[in-house]
This record gives C-alpha cells, structure tokens and sequence, in this order.
C-alpha cells in the first residue's frame, strides 16, 4: 500500500492533535499567499528569442505546469504573472504597459533575459530598444541569460513562488525586513 | 527557351536607349539604372511586356551612399519574373535634399508596406503613396534611423572582448 506523504513546510501551519484526529492551524493570510502562489498563470507574451527558452519551459522535458504555472493563458484578464521574454522596444513600451494594467491584482512581472532587464546586446548605439523593461513596469524578479536556460526560469519561478509567501511588500524587501 | 539577361538589357536599351544605364551582374543577377523620374515607366514596361513579364516585386529598399552628392539616397526594387524563374535588380538614386520618387503602389500592391518601411527608416518620400507613414518605429521618431548620418560604435572600446563573440580576440 502506498503511504502518501505530506511534507509539513509545504502548507503554512501546524497541526494540533486533538483525540479522534487533528485539526490545522494557520493564518489566512499565509493560506493565501499560499494558494496564490502555487497557482500563477503566465500570461503568453515574448517579444523574442527569449520566448522560445519559455516555450520549452512549458514544453514536456522541463514543463513549469509542476510547480503550478498551469495555463499561460492568451489574455491579461486572466493571466497572474507576466514574463517579459524578450527585447522591448519603444513601439512595444506602451503595449506592454497597457497589458500590465488590464492584468487583474495581485500581479506579478518576471523580466526574462539581458534585454528585459537593462536592454542587454542594445544598451549602446540604439535608436529604439528600451533599456530595462522597468522603466515600464515593475519587476518582481529578474532573470540573467541571453537566453537564460529553462532551469534559469524555473528557479526564477520558484523564486517568485517564495516571494509571494514570503508575504512582503516590494518596499519591505528592500528595507531588509524578516519574514514576519 | 528561358530569358537571358541579355535578352532583358537588349529590351530594355531597345526601349528606353540612352536612359537606363550601368548594366552589371553581379552574382548573375543583371542590375541597372535609370534616372527616379523613369522609375515607373521601366517598372510598367517589364511589367506588361510579353517577354519580360516581371510582375513580382520581391523587394524594395533603400541605400543612403552620403559621399555620393545629389545622389545619395539609392531605392532598388528586386523584381521577379516567375514564369522563367528570372530576377532582375533595378536602382534609381536621388538628392537626399529632395528624396521625391514615385510610388510603386499603383503597379504592386505589396509595395505600400515596403515604402513605408523606406520611408520609416531612410525618408524616402514616396510621390502619390496612399498612406506613407512611418510604420515600424514610433510615430513620435523625427530622424531617419538608417541614414548614415549617426556615429558608429565607438572602435577604441576596451569593455567588449571580440573573443566573447566568436571573432577575433586574443585567440587568433
């Protein structure tokens, strides 16, 4: 018979025994930020060759779907994570914002490679490329690699996933705050 | 029996004699010249010929040469005749003061998305083009992009290792 095993730093709680069985207590706000991020849904953007490493993301071999970016879904009313894979131009600055803002909150932005994060190859002599797409929107993690590797995106996934339990504001973060 | 590049500049000399001009092949691909104010008429001409029958405009483009005074701006159309399998290579150069030439849109329609694409980067000012306007930058840009008019990067750079991108280096 296959015993199934439940690890007990994957839900925030404990489990108080009582006679008969046990009961869980935790915060909701843990048991939120839990739920959110085990269940974070790309939204389908790549702007370049940063969107094919994504693509094999999703693909079978490293296939994000096991650590809950289930569907990247087609359109930002339901999508919770944007990965900005790719180069973004000044053409492409306000669609991207605008895509940003018809996301629904809480919202999260993954920026994908050398060009997402300062411009990379086109930081010199370039008459169109934006350099970081921060200076568009906000950025929760930030990925090196020009492309970065699936492995690369998945750490940076999970490292979102620990972000969002961590339950810090961006500001908090930054100050240097513990986890509370 | 297939069309030879000869047989396309004896048509052409035949047609328009002293006007078109600098006949080359390079890669066997017959190119020539004529002056901007012609261009529609060479590009009618191997269209409604029966032999030439060019009627498929691969591409377009344009050249800026800025130590070429009063001609500095080239635009060539690649023009393909599909029932031979020939293509041909066809240039008309102009002042970049005055960047007019005629549109092309009337003849082939996949000519409006590549003179605004011109237009957009080198400002080529497409006479009698429905909707020239820039189509792949911002429309707030106020420059032409690929006019050499821009320094290029700068040589003497010491924070790019060539080696790092497979040319040159250290290594060689």
């Amino acid at each position: 018979m296959i015993t199934q095993q439940h690890t007990a730093s994957d839900f925030p709680g404990e489990i108080h025994e009582t006679p008969g069985g046990g009961i869980v207590l935790s915060k909701l706000d843990d048991v939120i930020n839990w739920a959110r991020s085990n269940s974070l849904w790309p939204l389908t953007f790549a702007t370049s060759c940063c969107g094919i490493e994504m693509m094999s993301t999703a693909g079978a071999k490293y296939d994000f779907s096991r650590f809950g970016f289930e569907v990247a879904r087609a359109t930002p009313r339901q999508a919770d994570v944007i990965i900005i894979a790719g180069t973004i131009v000044n053409k492409m600055a306000p669609v991207l914002k605008r895509l940003y803002d018809q996301m629904a909150d809480p919202k999260y932005v993954i920026a994908m490679g050398a060009c997402a994060i300062s411009g990379g190859p086109f930081f010199y002599n370039t008459y169109s490329v934006v350099k970081g797409a921060d200076h568009v929107i906000p950025v929760d993690v930030y990925v090196a690699g020009c492309p970065p590797r699936p492995e690369a995106l998945l750490h940076a996934l999970i490292t979102l996933q620990q972000k969002i339990k961590m339950g810090l504001t961006r500001e908090q973060i930054r100050e240097g705050k513990e986890s509370v | 029996m297939s069309l030879t590049n000869e047989q396309i500049q004896n048509k052409l000399v035949e047609k328009f004699g002293e006007a078109v001009t600098n006949f080359t092949e390079p890669y066997g691909m017959l190119t020539f010249e004529a002056p901007k104010e012609l261009n529609l008429k060479v590009l009618q001409f191997l269209f409604d010929d029966e032999t030439l029958k060019f009627r498929f405009l691969t591409d377009l483009q344009a050249v800026h040469y800025p130590n070429d005074k009063g001609r500095e701006l080239a635009v060539v159309y690649h023009l393909h005749n599909l029932v031979d399998n020939v293509r041909i290579r066809f240039k008309v150069f102009t002042d970049i003061n005055k960047p007019d030439v005629y549109t092309a849109t009337q003849l082939y329609a996949t000519a409006n998305w590549m003179e605004r694409e011109t237009y957009d980067f080198f400002g080529v000012n497409f006479v009698g083009h429905p909707n020239l306007k820039r189509i792949l930058n911002v429309d707030e840009m106020d420059y032409f992009p690929l006019r050499k008019e821009f320094p290029l990067e700068d040589q003497t750079r010491i924070d790019k290792d060539d080696e790092m991108f497979g040319r040159g280096g250290s290594v060689n």
